[in-house]
């Protein structure tokens, strides 16, 4: 079992280098900053942090101002309530002027566990990916965490990134650093490549590992940009590869899934499985308990991909 | 430069040509806001003529006061007087809600001297309190003036920002509220009423002034209050008569989002020009 690290922690601590580096970061959190591990910022530069109290709207709005004034805005909060709640002010204040307002939320997925359904974010990639200039990140480990932070504060323009709350363990495949707008392939396979982003990158490579032993070749990417999607990548892998899978922590509507279905269904279209949550709302439990039960723990992927491979 | 005169029989004379150029490119456009419009045009001449520094020959001066338009279906008022001040030509009023113009059917940053895109009600005051903190962090010191709808204030997110501002304690933070008294679907008294509405942003912690929103001489002293007030946002509620200045219109809840007709342009430009 590789390490096992908070991606947030690895958050707080690229906010405070950029904070170091640059006077033009500014970061707010709607009453969640020991969570989202903003905090770390605010104690060391309390006049460059405004904490909006619970209001996400307000949030965004304020952000907006702040990035129209030259900031680079950080903005946190759970993802499902740094996209829901504050839809509007994301889509018509923050997109339609391309503002520079990263929004990095934490506790994306079915893994905030306990907490239940009404924090469980499963639709957020589907309704930020959705909107005009917005672009979609969500890193594979803290690591990468770290490295998206550092990039996307010199790219000017909106971005959503997402994290989970819990320890994951880290992706000792990666060979290079994060780069905006690039998929990686982690491992090269000849009956089938799965694609997959966030926590699901591990659990693929594990799943891969198994079958394996089975002798089924799967190939392994990973694709932290969601938004722009690395077309080229995709098409060169499903030129060669005629099935793919999908495997994300999120619903199957409008996730990755959705968006390499979307590509390769008009230029390349391929036999796909997409791994994901179905049309349904999460319930209490242990982040492991909650993998299995809705079919991303290592056996269910293992069992998808062993199924597309053989009987499609 | 601006700002550029105090003096008020000058800025009402600017004021009756702000109104006539909204009446002719509303009724040019054939669609669009003519009474929200109307009800905020001494608010905007006085602000862009006798309260802003801002150069409309570098709209994007750093030290610039900022004006933002959360009532975004106003902005045929907020264009007449960008135009006037020169931001840009004249001629390209005619352009209004056409495919292709800068000047968009909602307030639209794609016009030189719109800061911020607006339309979807309720957003305007967080944004304006951005842009006031902004100011603070980057340690300089131009005001943000931002005009609020009544029937907008009805959204939540509104008393999110009130609620901010205050806690905030950003005294170069100025809302105006045009309170013109209705909205689509009827008047606001009926369709959500606002009332008390001073003792309810002084609750918030704001300081409140109420004035008649068509008196230019009492909105010139009330933007000078409002500078002088250092710990808190000041909020101007404007009394305002939407439709203001043409009979026809004034009070009609159908002119908030229907335009004049062409008999309808002429009566009305008579009306605000007299026979000169």
């Amino acid at each position: 079992m590789s390490e096992l690290l908070y991606s947030r922690d690895f958050y707080g601590k690229a906010l405070v280098d950029l904070g170091r580096e640059r006077k033009d970061i500014v970061v707010l959190d709607a009453d969640l900053s020991g969570s989202t591990r903003t905090a770390k910022f605010r104690d060391e530069f309390p006049d460059r942090f405004f904490n909006i109290g619970v209001a996400e709207q307000n949030l965004m709005g304020i952000s907006a101002g702040l990035a129209s004034c030259g900031f680079t805005v950080f903005a946190s909060s759970f993802a499902i309530f740094a996209t829901g709640r504050p839809w509007d002010q994301i889509r018509n204040t923050i997109c339609a002027n391309h503002l520079n307002v990263k929004i990095v939320a934490t506790h994306a997925g079915i893994t905030v566990g306990e907490d239940g359904a009404s924090h469980q974010a499963n639709e957020d990639i589907a309704i930020m990916r959705a909107i005009p200039n917005m672009r979609v990140i969500s890193p594979c480990d803290a690591f990468e965490t770290y490295e998206v932070i550092k990039a996307i504060a010199d790219i000017p323009g909106p971005f959503y990134v997402r994290m989970g709350r819990s320890k994951s363990p880290v992706v000792e495949e990666r060979a290079h650093h994060f780069q905006f707008g690039k998929g990686q392939i982690l491992r090269n396979g000849k009956d089938c490549f799965l694609f997959a982003h966030g926590l699901m990158v591990y659990n693929s490579l594990r799943a891969a590992e198994h079958l394996e032993k089975e002798k089924i070749s799967v190939g392994v990417v990973n694709m932290p940009t969601i938004k722009p999607l690395d077309e080229e990548l995709v098409l060169d892998i499903a030129s060669k590869i005629k099935k793919i899978a999908v495997c994300e922590e999120h619903s199957v509507i409008g996730g990755l899934g959705s968006a390499i279905s979307e590509l390769l269904s008009q230029k390349q279209p391929v036999k796909m499985t997409l791994i994901g949550i179905g049309d349904v709302f999460g319930q209490s439990g242990s982040p492991d308990e909650l993998l299995k039960a809705y079919g991303l723990d290592i056996d269910s992927i293992v069992s998808k991909v062993r199924d597309l491979v053989r009987n499609t | 430069m601006f700002p550029l005169t105090k003096n008020v029989k000058q800025l009402e004379s600017i004021a009756k040509e702000v109104r006539a150029l909204i009446i002719k490119m509303l009724a040019k456009a054939g669609s669009g806001h003519p009474g929200g419009s109307l009800s905020a045009v001494e608010i905007l001449t006085t602000l862009y003529f006798s309260v802003m520094r801002h150069d409309p020959q570098n709209p994007h001066w750093e030290d610039r006061d900022r004006f933002h338009l959360s009532k975004g279906h106003a902005c045929p008022v907020l264009y007449a007087v960008l135009a006037k001040t020169g931001y840009f030509d004249e001629s390209e009023l005619w352009t209004l809600r056409k495919f292709g113009s800068m000047l968009q059917g909602h307030a639209d940053r794609r016009t030189p001297g719109i800061e911020i895109s607006t339309g979807s009600l309720g957003q305007g005051l967080s944004i304006a309190l951005g842009m006031a903190l902004g100011a603070r962090v980057a340690r300089k010191n131009y005001r943000v003036y931002c005009l609020l709808g009544d029937g907008e204030i009805q959204e939540g997110n509104v008393w999110e920002a009130a609620m901010a501002a205050a806690h905030y304690n950003v005294g170069n933070l100025c809302a105006i509220l045009d309170y013109n008294k209705f909205q689509i679907d009827g008047s606001v008294d009926e369709i959500m009423s606002l009332e008390p509405i001073e003792d309810k942003w002084e609750a918030f912690g704001w300081h409140t002034i109420v004035i008649d929103g068509h008196d230019i001489s009492d909105l010139i002293s009330a933007f000078e209050q409002a500078k002088e007030i250092k710990k808190k946002p000041t909020i101007i509620i404007a009394q305002t008569i939407k439709g203001k200045g043409v009979s026809f219109m004034e009070h009609v809840v159908d002119f908030h989002g229907r335009v004049p007709s062409p008999e309808e342009e002429k009566k009305a430009l008579e009306e605000i020009l007299g026979n000169e």
